[in-house]
Order: structure tokens, then sequence, then C-alpha cells
């Protein structure tokens, strides 16, 4: 009797060698997991404010000047909470402040909102880092508004109709944040 | 037959190999904090305390509760704290720990205190470890520092465990 090709010893051979190997390989990978957890949720995007209206605030910036977010209609706002004692927001602050430049003519509003309880410390930092974006102090009910902001940095990208696009916590991926960006100011 | 076992375990050893380099950079990434005489990681690792052992230890009828100091900020505390902790904050700040001292003035100095801030990453914070310090400085000699690994909204919050606001 002719033995068809799949019963052939040397391919039953290599299946079992090859079923062999996907299984140390996922085994492998299974002890890598445990020896090393994934990174934490830093960057991670939480929803529950996504595809919203952003909520309205009014606040006088360091420079005394009012900030209204009903009046930022037409643009794109970058909304970052942030604290001076913060690392993470000290990294991204600077490149904050060159995207104000580069796409401010675009239509790319930044607010800075800093959830220090000193407004001292502030002062000095947003001097320190020539932040050319106003600069807010928060407090719990901002803070309430926007989801609870119980860990920073977090952002909000908020589209020209005051939609709340995306909403960012922890060290984001600066290159993917500027992307949005970009998209956004193109109304996608 | 040798042939193909032998590619197999070549094969084998270089996906582990591979596998436990990109895992070591995320590892690396992950724990390279600065490891500073305050960070948060001078706090030994005995003394961590993990959130559910403190919800389990806040959830016993019976029992001493301990004392709870959120040595973070006061917008995060009005926002949302631990039922029974009190604001003790700025850790990174002198008048932080000044407040630490002041909630701590008539407490016995074997009384279980746990600490707690949840502003960033535990590797990125810069309370704890301060705070942690200065109690041991005190004679203080069973602080826990509750491990919040993300931040207090992550690792607390929205596990569900018991929260308040307001002052």
């Amino acid at each position: 009797m002719r033995r068809g090709i799949n019963d052939s010893p040397r391919l039953r051979s290599c299946s079992r060698t090859a079923a062999a190997r996907l299984f140390f390989v996922i085994a492998g990978l299974f002890v890598a997991s445990l020896i090393c957890p994934p990174p934490l949720r830093a960057g991670a995007p939480v929803n529950s404010l996504v595809g919203k209206e952003a909520p309205r605030f009014v606040r006088t910036d360091l420079a005394g000047r009012k900030i209204d977010l009903k009046a930022y209609r037409g643009k794109v706002v970058l909304l970052n909470f942030w604290a001076t004692w913060c690392a993470p927001c000290k990294v991204e602050l600077p490149h904050f402040a060159a995207w104000q430049k580069q796409y401010g003519p675009l239509g790319l509003e930044i607010i800075a909102v800093s959830m220090d309880d000193d407004v001292t410390p502030v002062r000095a930092t947003v001097r320190k880092l020539e932040l050319n974006f106003p600069a807010v102090m928060g407090d719990e009910k901002i803070g309430s508004q926007y989801g609870g902001v119980l860990g920073i940095p977090v952002t909000y990208l908020i589209d020209r109709d005051g939609i709340i696009r995306q909403r960012l916590e922890g060290e984001t991926d600066l290159g993917e944040l500027e992307s949005t960006v970009v998209k956004l100011l193109a109304g996608k | 037959m040798h042939g193909n076992r032998f590619t197999g375990i070549i094969l084998f050893s270089a996906l582990i190999a591979f596998s436990a380099f990109g895992f070591s950079r995320d590892c690396s990434a992950q724990f390279s904090g600065p490891v500073t005489s305050t960070s948060a990681y001078s706090v030994p690792e005995s003394q961590r305390m993990e959130p559910a052992a403190l919800a389990k230890l806040l959830q016993a009828a019976s029992g001493d509760p301990p004392v709870m100091l959120q040595v973070g900020s006061h917008i995060m505390f009005a926002q949302s704290h631990i039922p029974g902790s009190v604001f003790a904050g700025p850790g990174s700040q002198s008048s932080g720990l000044h407040l630490v001292e002041t909630k701590v003035a008539s407490t016995p100095r074997s009384k279980l205190i746990v600490i707690y801030c949840g502003c960033c990453p535990w590797d990125r914070c810069p309370n704890i470890g301060p705070a942690y310090k200065r109690l041991r400085e005190l004679g203080f000699t069973n602080v826990k520092a509750l491990y919040l690994a993300d931040n207090f909204g992550n690792d607390w919050v929205a596990k569900g465990y018991p929260t308040d606001k307001g002052e």
C-alpha cells in the first residue's frame, strides 16, 4: 500500500521537532515574562472622557491673563497637568514649548495646569523652562472635572470642536503624541 | 536527524537569548530609577506594603488601625485619599517634613505608621523617601511605605479600594 506524503516518517519527525521548538519558544517567553513583568501603564490612555466635550474652566494664568477654555474653540488644545516635583513632566514641557512655537501658527494652543500646592516654585519653573504658553494653577475641582488627576503627568488633546480626543497618562511617547497633534491640526 | 535537533537547540537558545535581551531592556527602563538617599528606592523592600495588604488591614473590624499619612500634594489629597489618613506633605519639601513631625508628635514610637503618595510612579516619587527617612530619624520603628507602583489613581482608586475626598 502506498503511503501518503503526510504519513512519511521523516515528515512526522519534522512535525514533532517543529512542535517541540514552538513549545520551547512559548515556554521561554512565558518564563521571561514571569521574570520581568510588562512595563507599567505609563502613557496608557484612559478613555472615560474621550469623545466628550472638554469640561470648561476659567482661570487666571501666572501672567494675569484670563484663560477660558471655551474661548479656545477652533483651536487644537493640548491640556497638560503637571507639577514642579514631577520629573517626567519637566522632560515634556520643553518639547511642548517647541511645539507651541512650531505649530502655534497652525492652530495649536497649549495650556499647562500645575497641580502644585504653592505657586512660588511654579513661577520659577515656568521662567526657567521659558514656557511660551499659559500656565494656570490647578486645584481639586479641575482635577475632578478631568476625571481625577491622581498621578501626573496627564495630557488631554482637545480638537477644534472642543471634544476630547485623547487622554495620556504618565510619561508619554512624545513622537506619537506629536503625530496625533499634527493629525488633529489637519482636521483628521 | 541529529542535525535537525542541533538546529532546533540553536534556534531555541537564540530565541531565549533574544527574548531575555528584549525583556531586560524593558526591565532596566522600568527599574532604573534614581537611587539616591532620599528616593523611594531608599525604602527597604521589607518596609513596603502592598495596597491589597493595607486594604485588608483596613477591612479588619477589630484591631488597632495604623496611623496613615499622605505625604504628597494637598491637591491630590483633596481629590481622593485613603479614609482615616491625614495630609502630611509634601515630603520633598521642608514644610512637608515639618508637617510629618507635627502629625506624629504624640504617636508612640512602636506604632504602625503607613505613608503613601502616588503622585508619580514609585521610582520617580520625590516624597516617599524623605518622609520615610525623617520618621526613622524620629525613632519610629514600624514605618511602612505603601507601594504604589504607578500612581494613587491606578493602584488604589481604580482597584476599588476605599477612598474619601475633601480635607
